[in-house]
């Protein structure tokens, strides 16, 4: 007999041989190898992981040009403790750096991470704390938290200060690059300067754009309304329309700021120092802008012992201030600016580090109940055509 | 297994294919289904539940068809204009650059050993703003003074032209590579013009390639996202943004696998119409 096959009969034959594949040992082999579980160690690791926006530790360079000659505080870190510091600049936007890490803990397995830095103005910090994907501070390893800022001490993410310590505050304002314009000093101009068509960058987080439009409009970002949400979102859409805007940016706009891509956009205080280039620049937007406060937390499957060493390390008024200066950003340690004179008298007068009493006088702060609002994510979403 | 398989002869194709329909069943066929299923789905992350929620599929449609017309727009005009400019490239290449046919392939895929993502990084930099290209460009005035070329759809069409140039190039060199060049012989000798033996000859003989070229670009780029998002604005957003965005970014899962099949079935409609077009056929070369 010919045993030979017709193209027809394997093709049917193949789809009968799938059906005896076992269903459940499939999905069983999908659901990936096992990965490490949320139990953190109990004792201290020889490395501390990282995840930390750009931008935002104090550098050779930058300590080098506030006349620091020190190591930095990482490395100031290592020789103290000899733990080493794995520092991953990977958090680019809260949203993105969420979406990324979620699958993961939310399965209660660990990220590789022992200290995430997650922002107060944007839902998601709440939510790695509700969720109980943060781990509790060891605060008998943590005693300079005596130095925290009444201020910062019962946040209403964290009363009592159990999962979080901030890492640094900071402003939202304008930055622009003077080889491709004039000073940009207004969201108005931002948004409607024809000369700024296509060459104009906005957040892709939620609190920090609306709150700086809102205070264009004259409506109070602390207490947002449906009306002046909506205004807000109109002024977004109308500027997304017309070609103004560029792309939505986490914190990737500096060195497309600093190329001259884009002319202006909304920028993070300390970032355009740190950039370190001389033709870009920030201001205040003469509406106001927005301040608000990075957190540390220790995400399931980090070092409760090794983060918490780290943290008590950087509320050390002096390493404090010395990051202060080196970071161009706000340290939340008590009477750090006394320090930070001591090491670089022109400290004093860096408006981004200690912002003075007018600076802080036109800062704002972004509506909690905004920031949650299903609704108005996904308003937010829908702007910036998702 | 020898003697086995001799007494056995019906199992054979069975064995054969058993790899690949795992490989299909596991990667696939799973996924397809999971993905199905979250498409049906209600909620808010992270408390999804199953409720046969076809609405989703009308919601995104309504929400999305602007970017999934857009993405099919585009994905149209870059595989055009693939074929045009590949098509005398490679029928250069087959017919004309003898012994260093080899070469000049090699060529065209070398940029392609370079990972997607960086090439097109690299256009943000040859395209900048204050880039040497556009300030050439300005001032032999091709470009207004305050013109550019990065954050156009000029810029995401020709990124995606370029990204997925080979996948065109590469099945039309096959095609007319197989060419005999005597049937060209025999068209001159039967007093055809050149223009009626490319027309009657060589065109209709490097259809399959078209076909294979055409889909192989097409299918692909509808679905880019990558150059919309480095080279474009929001305004040039393709479905592909929606979609990665839907998923790690706003997190709304239903969404973004419902718009996954709304994408899968309209190139799945788009590839029945265009085989009943060119002929089913010429689809399987």
């Amino acid at each position: 007999m010919n045993e030979r096959m017709t193209r027809d009969q394997l093709l049917r034959r193949g789809a009968v041989g799938v059906t005896f594949l076992s269903v459940p040992g499939l999905l069983a082999a999908c659901g990936g190898g096992g990965g490490s579980k949320s139990a953190g160690s109990s004792k201290v690791n020889k490395v501390l992981e990282f995840a930390n926006w750009p931008y935002y530790m104090d550098t050779p360079a930058t300590l080098k040009a506030a006349g620091i000659h020190k190591p930095t505080t990482p490395k100031e870190f290592e020789k103290q403790t000899g733990i080493k510091v794995n520092y991953y600049e990977e958090v680019n936007s809260n949203p993105e750096y969420f979406a990324k890490v979620q699958g993961r803990l939310s399965k209660g397995e660990g990220i590789g991470r022992d200290i995430i830095v997650s922002t107060d103005n944007d839902r998601f910090l709440g939510d790695y704390i509700s969720n109980k994907w943060a781990q509790k501070l060891d605060k008998s390893l943590i005693p300079n938290i005596k130095n925290l800022i009444p201020a910062q001490q019962h946040p209403p993410f964290d009363p009592h200060r159990d999962y979080s310590l901030p890492w640094a505050s900071g402003m939202d304002g304008i930055g622009w690059n003077d080889k491709v314009t004039d000073p940009v000093t207004s969201v108005k101009q931002l948004f409607e300067d024809p000369k700024l068509k296509g060459r104009v960058g906005v957040w892709n987080s939620m609190g920090d754009t609306l709150g700086l439009v809102m205070l264009e409009n004259g409506d109070d970002p602390a207490k947002v309304t449906n009306a002046s949400f909506n205004r807000a979102i109109a002024r977004v859409q109308k500027a997304v329309n017309s070609g103004q805007i560029r792309k939505f940016y986490g914190n990737d706009y500096a060195a497309v700021l600093a190329k001259g891509d884009l002319a202006a956009t909304m920028a993070w205080s300390g970032d355009i120092a740190n950039l370190a280039d001389p033709h870009v620049h920030w201001l205040v937007p003469t509406q106001g802008g927005i301040i608000w406060t990075d957190n540390m937390i220790i995400p399931l499957g980090g070092s409760v012992p090794t983060a918490s060493t780290y943290m008590n390390f950087m509320y050390e008024p002096m390493i404090s201030a010395q990051w202060a200066v080196g970071a161009n950003y706000i340290s939340s340690v008590k009477n750090v600016k006394q320090d930070a004179v001591k090491l670089d008298p022109k400290a004093a007068s860096n408006n981004l580090t200690f912002p003075t009493d007018k600076t802080l006088s036109q800062m704002h702060q972004n509506d909690p109940a905004m920031l949650r609002n299903p609704d108005y994510n996904k308003k937010w979403l829908a702007v910036q055509g998702q | 297994m020898g003697e086995f398989l001799h007494r056995h002869k019906g199992l054979t194709p069975y064995l054969l294919l058993a790899p690949g329909m795992l490989w299909l069943t596991i990667f696939f066929l799973v996924p397809m289904g999971f993905l199905g299923y979250q498409s049906l789905e209600s909620g808010l992350f992270p408390h999804f539940h199953f409720s046969w929620e076809f609405s989703n599929f009308s919601s995104a449609l309504s929400g999305y068809h602007t970017q999934l017309i857009r993405s099919f727009v585009y994905a149209g005009i870059a595989t055009v204009a693939c074929l045009v400019l590949a098509y005398p490239l490679v029928y250069w290449i087959a017919f004309r650059a003898g012994p260093w046919r080899n070469l000049f392939l090699l060529i065209i895929v070398a940029p392609f050993f370079v990972t997607y993502l960086v090439r097109t990084l690299a256009w943000l930099n040859i395209l900048a703003d204050e880039g040497p290209v556009v300030r050439i460009l300005r001032d032999i005035h091709v470009l207004a003074p305050d013109g550019r070329l990065l954050a156009t759809t000029f810029a995401v069409i020709a990124g995606i032209t370029y990204n997925f140039f080979p996948f065109m190039a590469l099945p039309l060199y096959v095609s007319l590579e197989q060419i005999d060049a005597r049937l060209l012989e025999a068209a001159k000798d039967l007093y055809s013009s050149p223009t009626q033996a490319f027309l009657r000859v060589t065109l209709p003989l490097s259809a399959p390639g078209i076909v294979a070229g055409t889909l192989l670009t097409f299918i692909p780029a509808a679905g880019d996202f990558i150059n919309a998002a480095l080279l474009g604005t929001p305004n040039q957003a393709m479905i592909g943004n929606v979609i990665q965005a839907k998923f790690l970014e706003s997190l709304d899962y239903p969404t973004a696998a419902s718009l996954s099949f709304i994408l899968m079935g309209t190139i799945l409609i788009a590839l029945l119409v265009y085989a009943r077009v060119v002929g089913p056929e010429k689809l399987t070369g």
